[in-house]
């Protein structure tokens, strides 16, 4: 029996040295490919997996117990570190779950700005997800090419907002910057960018690549029943055929006024996943088209009017004494919303990213549940990767998109 | 006087409230409002104890006692067609009346309808794991039970998920303080380089703010670099700052240093 | 090294060029300096942007390795878990001599806005750092320049290692 002494941890469930013809393996927590932090134990009978066992928690740093002792607008920008590769969904989750308990609304050029953001991000997010998955079944060069075109993304985010990674970009109850000069026109050119090398690159490079299909098709086989009942959501929901998505189903935002489609893919493999994400990337960029034109018919209001929550804009709270007072008090004691409970989904690039709040009237929140897609497509590598060969067992972890921001949160 | 801190909620407090300040509630429907909700809770309050029932922004949300809990999820699950179990986990009460609170969020994809099934448990007590139905509940259970220390009955794998299998205490409960216990503290050090070595260590910094002037061990100014360790009380000197150069060499010319000239 | 330029047409041929054993180790070592791909959190982001097209790692004879044994420069990318910390350490002593580490952002650094149970108050608390990073995220020039001080660093050194002051918690 091992025994546990330091540096050399000892795992209670875990027998590494077997009298049967299996071997163990620990995959993880630096695996390259395992991205982030995922530790997988897994059971080997010659190539094949018997058992696969993730072990997370790594990347926990208990972001739901800073929400309790956080005021709400203190800890937006803690949401940031959630699901790190498209930030501005998190604030959007976090501030539409707040907005829904407050009951306010934000104005219409704050939902424009919004809307384009949260699309922008899903762009840089399946970008990465493109550039990664690639990189992890062998295709550098795919990986430097997304890379090149996420950077463009980066480029308008920064100017929008300041960061590149970490954006904060979406306030409670609005956004708290206008769009700058020029932008629009740059994220038409970055549109038609992406549009181009979408199909002239990545296509070009993966889709009929004989030794991408090889690895990916019918590798990572999810059935819906599966998908359904491990809690699969997003493109892992609808890479098994189910036609789910928040944004079509339960609109919020703006989407029910916007013209787009929800791809399907029924292959239910690695392969249609893949398919799928590319062609959100281009329902993405049809959502950003229209939205273009949409801002030149906004009024300049980007906070809601909502004195008892939300500040004033500055130029009120600079001249008039009411304002002020009233930012004073947000600033120093935190806003009150409502007692009672609220639970909003959105449609993050990853899948259903929910924020569960309960409010008991003080300024902090009583619990703070975040749904991270993640969490749970985590959950069912246990059952996913039983049965495949250990060379596809990182194609199926790049597939499943996760990141561990959010699984652990 | 020190402050009175209790012990049973060591949650940040409003540090002023105003004496007339009355707490509203968010607007709360009753369930005979939506009408696919109400055939919902026709079938679940037929066979299941139902304590009350409402609509909360959007979703329907029901009361249960925590014993009915399969057999209720498996009523939701197999007649009205919720098919995804999309959230569990719990919310602490017990410094109010010594209860947790359980909740099941739940999806019905045909008719985009969200419900959320609310349980109270007091301490100690065990739910039955809903596995069996939903795998989803897999993870998120022993979330539940590592966060707050309920354990799910029947779960394959009743065991810490987040925190590592020796952690002391589990962090969601109220009376567990943000910036962790003695045992927490130490964790890194004492699994690392064992108790002896706290000393060498010595406590965390959790003051933010803090500011050691003359400490030359870990961060250095810049302009102001001396060699690790070094006793600065007195003051330091400043040192330019190194930039890099770049050397354009044209070769050409014959500016390189030439071995045939030292002959 | 880069005093003594040698014109090869005029050497007769001759690649000669007089240095000392530091000068040419330390040229050596600085200038291929191979970080372990060691991404925990956000700021593994940023490095692997680092990496990619746009900056450009490669061009610094930085090249990520996906093995301990292999790399000479330890980048910390991110928070620090206390479930994690063991691990750190344990990457951190896998590695050959000489070795460096990168603490990059404010979560390596001191913990940063996560100051709460689940997370190591900088990770100098179990390794000995050389570079502090600070942003959150550091942006990639950030990184690079870390790395050019690194080098720069590597450069003033000793090439024997045990004549070096080096701060370390080997004593324990």
């Amino acid at each position: 029996m091992q025994q546990p002494n330091k540096l050399s941890p000892f795992f209670e469930n875990l027998n590494f040295e077997r009298d049967d013809n299996t071997m163990v393996i620990n995959f993880g927590p630096q695996h390259p490919s395992a991205h982030g932090q995922l530790r997988l134990v897994l059971e080997l009978d010659g190539e094949q997996v018997v058992k696969a066992y993730p072990d997370i928690g790594y990347l926990h740093r208990g972001i739901e117990k800073m929400a309790e002792n956080m005021t709400y607008n203190e800890f937006l920008p803690t949401t940031d570190r959630l699901d790190y590769i498209a930030s501005t969904s998190n604030n959007y989750a976090y501030a539409l779950a707040v907005e829904k308990l407050l009951g306010i609304e934000a104005p219409r050029r704050a939902q424009v700005i919004r809307t384009m953001l949260l699309e922008l991000n899903r762009l840089i997010s399946h970008l990465f997800f493109i550039a990664t998955h690639a990189l992890d079944v062998g295709a550098m060069s795919v990986f430097l090419y997304a890379f090149r075109e996420r950077e463009f993304a980066m480029d308008l985010m920064e100017d929008y907002c300041g960061a590149r990674l970490t954006h904060s970009s979406v306030r409670i109850g609005g956004v708290p910057l206008d769009i700058p000069d020029g932008w629009l026109s740059q994220m038409r050119d970055f549109c038609d960018k992406v549009e181009y090398e979408l199909e002239h690159t990545y296509n070009a490079l993966l889709q009929e690549n004989r030794i991408w299909k090889m690895r990916l098709e019918d590798v990572g086989v999810i059935s819906p029943e599966d998908a359904l009942s491990w809690g699969c959501t997003g493109p892992m929901l609808r890479g098994s055929g189910i036609a789910y998505d928040i944004r079509k189903e339960e609109p919020y935002e703006l989407y029910s006024e916007l013209d787009f489609d929800i791809p399907v893919a029924d292959t239910n493999d690695s392969y249609g996943r893949y398919r799928l994400y590319m062609a959100e990337m281009t329902e993405s960029i049809k959502i950003i088209r229209q939205l273009i034109p949409m801002y030149d018919e906004t009024e300049p209001q980007l906070m809601a009017h909502a004195p008892k929550y939300i500040s004033a804009p500055k130029e009120e709270i600079m001249t008039q004494n009411y304002a002020l007072m009233q930012h004073f008090v947000l600033v120093t004691q935190g806003m009150r919303p409502p007692k009672g409970e609220v639970y909003v989904p959105t449609e993050s690039p990853k899948g259903e990213l929910g924020f569960y709040i309960k409010s008991e009237g003080e300024p902090y929140a009583y619990r703070l549940k975040c749904r991270a897609p993640s969490f749970y497509h985590t959950g069912l590598l246990q059952e996913l990767l039983v049965g495949t060969y250990i060379a596809d067992v990182v194609t199926i972890i790049g597939s499943t998109n996760i990141v561990f921001g959010e699984v652990d949160r | 006087m020190r402050k009175y801190v209790p012990k049973d909620s060591v949650q940040k407090k409003a540090y002023y409230t105003d004496r007339f300040h009355v707490v509203p509630s968010t607007p709360r429907e009753d369930v005979s409002t939506d009408e696919v909700f109400a055939k919902h809770l026709e079938t679940l309050s037929a066979k299941v104890e139902v304590k009350s029932a409402r609509i909360e922004l959007g979703s329907m949300v029901v009361e249960i006692n925590h014993k009915d809990n399969y057999k209720a999820v498996e009523i939701l699950r197999d007649e009205c067609g919720y098919a995804q179990l999309t959230e569990m986990s719990a919310v602490d009460y017990l410094a109010k009346d010594g209860n947790f609170e359980v909740f099941y969020q739940l999806l019905n994809l045909k008719e985009a309808k969200r419900m959320r099934l609310v349980m109270r448990i007091e301490q100690g007590l065990a739910v039955e794991s809903v596995v069996p139905l939903f795998k989803s509940a897999n993870f998120a259970e022993r979330e539940m039970f590592d966060m707050f220390g309920i354990v799910s009955n029947n779960h394959p794998l009743m065991k810490r998920i987040i925190m590592p299998d020796d952690w002391e205490g589990h962090p969601l409960l109220k009376t567990y303080p943000l910036q962790g216990d003695e045992f927490a503290s130490w964790y890194e050090v004492d699994k690392i380089f064992g108790k002896d070595a706290r000393e060498a260590i010595g406590p965390e910094n959790r003051d933010p703010s803090r500011i050691d002037r003359y400490d030359t061990k870990r961060f250095s100014r810049v302009g102001y670099e001396v060699p690790f360790g070094a006793d600065i009380s007195e003051g330091e000197t400043k040192t330019e700052i190194e930039y890099s150069k770049t050397f354009l060499v044209d070769y050409t010319k014959g500016s390189g240093k030439q071995l045939d000239k030292r002959k | 090294m880069a005093q003594h330029q040698v014109n090869y047409a005029s050497a007769g041929g001759l690649p000669v060029a007089l240095t000392t054993v530091d000068h040419l180790v330390n040229w050596g070592r600085s200038n291929s300096l191979w970080p372990l791909t060691y991404g925990l959190a956000c700021c593994a982001i940023e490095m692997m942007a680092a990496g990619a097209s746009r900056y450009d790692f490669d061009r610094f004879g930085t090249i990520f390795r996906a093995s301990p044994r292999q790399s000479d420069v330890m980048i910390l990318a991110g928070t620090l878990s206390k479930k994690h910390s063991e691990f750190a350490r344990r990457l951190y002593d896998q590695m050959t001599e000489p070795k460096w580490v990168i603490s990059m952002g404010s979560c390596a650094n001191t913990g940063g806005m996560f100051n709460t149970y689940a997370t190591v108050q900088g990770v100098d608390r179990i390794i000995p750092v050389d570079i502090y990073l600070p942003g959150c995220a550091p942006r990639p020039e950030t990184l690079q320049y870390a790395l050019m001080m690194l080098q720069k660093k590597i450069r003033r050194e000793s090439a024997n290692m045990k004549n070096n002051t080096k701060q370390n918690l080997r004593l324990i």
